[in-house]
């Protein structure tokens, strides 16, 4: 299985093939409490890496999410229209969000396993 | 009683406990040059003197008869029934103030949640909100909302829509930084929105099956300004698939009052749902399975959003939209459809009178109408003036905001114009016969050769 990176924004990013799979972290959605709204873009959208591409609502707040990498959206998780919880449930799994055909290497400024660990421990209160 | 919540006792306690001496001493850093410590102002009035005054100037106002008001362009004199004041002017809806909490104001919020049902169901959209200022910040919404959901900035006004709301349109579309175009040349892959307003300013109706379907060939939404009593005989824009639904409810049960307060409305398609402004109320059970109803989806747009939401209206006309709601009840769907078709057939008579008259035409005699329809016609100002003397309100000189019409006058009917009152217009007219002597001195005259053709 691919590697997981991660964002200082709780999002993560595997890549297979120049195709990258989007989700929000487990950290994230267990700050967000239950997740009711997903706010996803449409296919074929082009995105830079640090832009916002949607928005993810929990019964605490909306939060913008942002893309760590730059592409063209080939697909989204449209499953979540119906049962947003999957981003509760499984964030790393079943509650993925989006797919982005890479246009050109990852970003930048990602985070592994062990960086993010850090982070959020460093977080936590 | 005292119109100043504290009294001298009080104002001296908290002077007291702040360390200074008097009010003035908490505006020493304001210089004394731009303060002002005498207000020239008259002597007070007893209420018997106030009312007296108040009448006065009252008197100085040009009220023109209901009957012979024959001008539209977005405000309307309609009839209000009785009922209307009968229940807005009930104290529990008569507040300065919008209450919203469920545990305190279910009257409120369920008449509220009537009103969104009621524009829901006349506009043929899944869902509207609790109400807006007006028709014009009610499309200015509608636009940002496309711009939000399509990611593009632009958007585009297709044919006659409501010169004013255009402005106001501008106005936003300036603040957060989208573009502007008038004119259906200007529909292409970046296109937010096709705005459009159906039956026209002009009162003329738009084809807004093709207009909406060039917005969704190119990606972008179909925004529809209508007339809600229009509703009662056209096709709403849920039947022609518009996504969102905008307009002004004054003609619903509210006075023109020199412009306001009225009420707009905006209705969308379930999907925009989440992108609908300002507030809304959804119907929902307690906690012992009773119906009850509550602000719903608001958290996220005004509370959590902020800078990034669609629109930060916060607000709405309650009142306004609880005539409006009075006002569908009590008339039903076949009441409205009577309505829009009283006003038609006596805009209709009107039109075939006034463009028998000579010098007066059809601006545009290929064009359907419904209860507001555009004549050319010479010396607009003095016919004018002529009706105005003979205490008719004319129709609406249009040249002002089209160029290319100069000299068009959009006269209107609704049902408050009885047959009498459309003879008297269309004599006083005829026999001044201003319309008909055609101008020496303009280069207009050589359209005089068309008069009466219509």
């Amino acid at each position: 299985m691919a590697e997981r990176y991660y964002t200082e924004t709780h999002e993560w990013v595997t890549v297979q093939d120049s195709l990258a799979t989007l989700g929000i972290t487990d950290y994230a959605q267990a700050q967000l409490g239950d997740v009711v709204f997903l706010e996803l873009p449409r296919v074929g959208k082009l995105l830079e890496a640090g832009d916002s591409f949607g928005v993810v609502e929990s019964v605490k707040a909306a939060s913008d999410l942002y893309s760590p990498v730059a592409g063209t959206v080939t697909e989204v998780n449209e499953s979540l229209n119906v049962t947003p919880e999957l981003v509760n449930r499984d964030p790393y799994g079943e509650g993925w969000l989006i797919k982005v055909h890479l246009n050109g290497d990852l970003g930048e400024g990602l985070l592994d396993e062990m960086g993010y660990k850090a982070l959020t421990e460093g977080q936590t209160h | 009683m005292p119109y100043l919540v504290h009294a001298a006792d009080d104002r001296e306690q908290m002077l007291d406990a702040l360390g200074v001496r008097s009010v003035d001493d908490l505006l020493v850093d304001i210089p004394a040059s731009i303060r002002t410590h005498e207000l020239d102002l008259p002597e007070g009035l007893s209420e018997q003197e106030t009312m007296r005054c108040v009448r006065e100037l009252a008197g100085r106002n040009r009220v023109f008869e209901d009957r012979l008001w024959f001008r539209g362009g977005g405000v309307y004199r309609r009839f209000i029934p009785a009922a209307v004041a009968a229940v807005t002017s009930k104290p529990e809806f008569y507040t300065a103030y919008t209450p919203y909490q469920p545990e305190a104001s279910q009257g409120t919020l369920q008449a509220i949640f009537e009103f969104q049902t009621l524009i829901a169901e006349l506009t043929g959209m899944d869902v509207a909100n609790a109400s807006l200022y007006d028709g014009a910040t009610a499309l200015a919404e509608a636009a940002m909302m496309a711009v939000v959901d399509t990611g593009r900035q632009k958007v585009v006004v297709a044919g006659h829509l409501h010169p004013e709301y255009v402005e106001v349109l501008r106005c936003f579309a300036d603040g957060r930084g989208f573009d502007v175009r008038v004119g259906v040349e200007h529909v292409a892959t970046d296109t937010a929105a096709v705005l459009f307003q159906q039956p026209n300013f002009l009162g003329l109706f738009e084809d807004a099956s093709g207009l909406t379907e060039l917005a969704h060939r190119s990606g972008a939404l179909s925004v529809a300004t209508v007339d809600p009593i229009s509703l009662g005989l056209i096709a709403p824009p849920g039947e022609y698939d518009a996504d969102i639904a905008v307009g002004e409810g004054q003609q619903l049960g509210l006075p023109p009052s020199f412009g306001g307060p009225h009420v707009g409305f905006i209705a969308c398609r379930r999907d925009l749902m989440r992108r609908l402004p300002g507030r809304l109320v959804g119907s929902t059970v307690d906690a012992s399975g009773r119906r009850g109803f509550v602000l719903t989806l608001t958290a996220r747009e005004q509370h959590i959003r902020r800078a990034k939401a669609t629109s930060n209206i916060c607000t709405n006309h309650s009142l306004c939209a609880l005539a409006a709601s009075v006002y569908l009840t009590y008339m039903g769907p076949e009441g409205l459809r009577q309505i829009a078709d009283v006003s038609y057939q006596r805009a209709h008579v009107l039109a075939e009178q006034l463009s028998a008259i000579p010098g007066v035409e059809l601006a545009f005699p290929d064009r359907q109408f419904l209860n507001e329809f555009p004549v050319r016609m010479f010396h607009v100002e003095q016919s004018l003036t002529r009706l105005r003397d003979a205490g008719i309100l004319g129709g609406l000189p249009v040249g002002r905001w089209y160029p290319e019409l100069d000299g068009v006058v959009v006269f209107c009917c609704t049902e408050v114009n009885d047959p009498d009152a459309i003879q008297t217009l269309v004599g006083v007219l005829s026999e001044s016969g201003v319309a008909a002597q055609v101008p020496t001195t303009s280069g207009r005259s050589s359209e005089g050769g068309q008069g009466g053709q219509g």
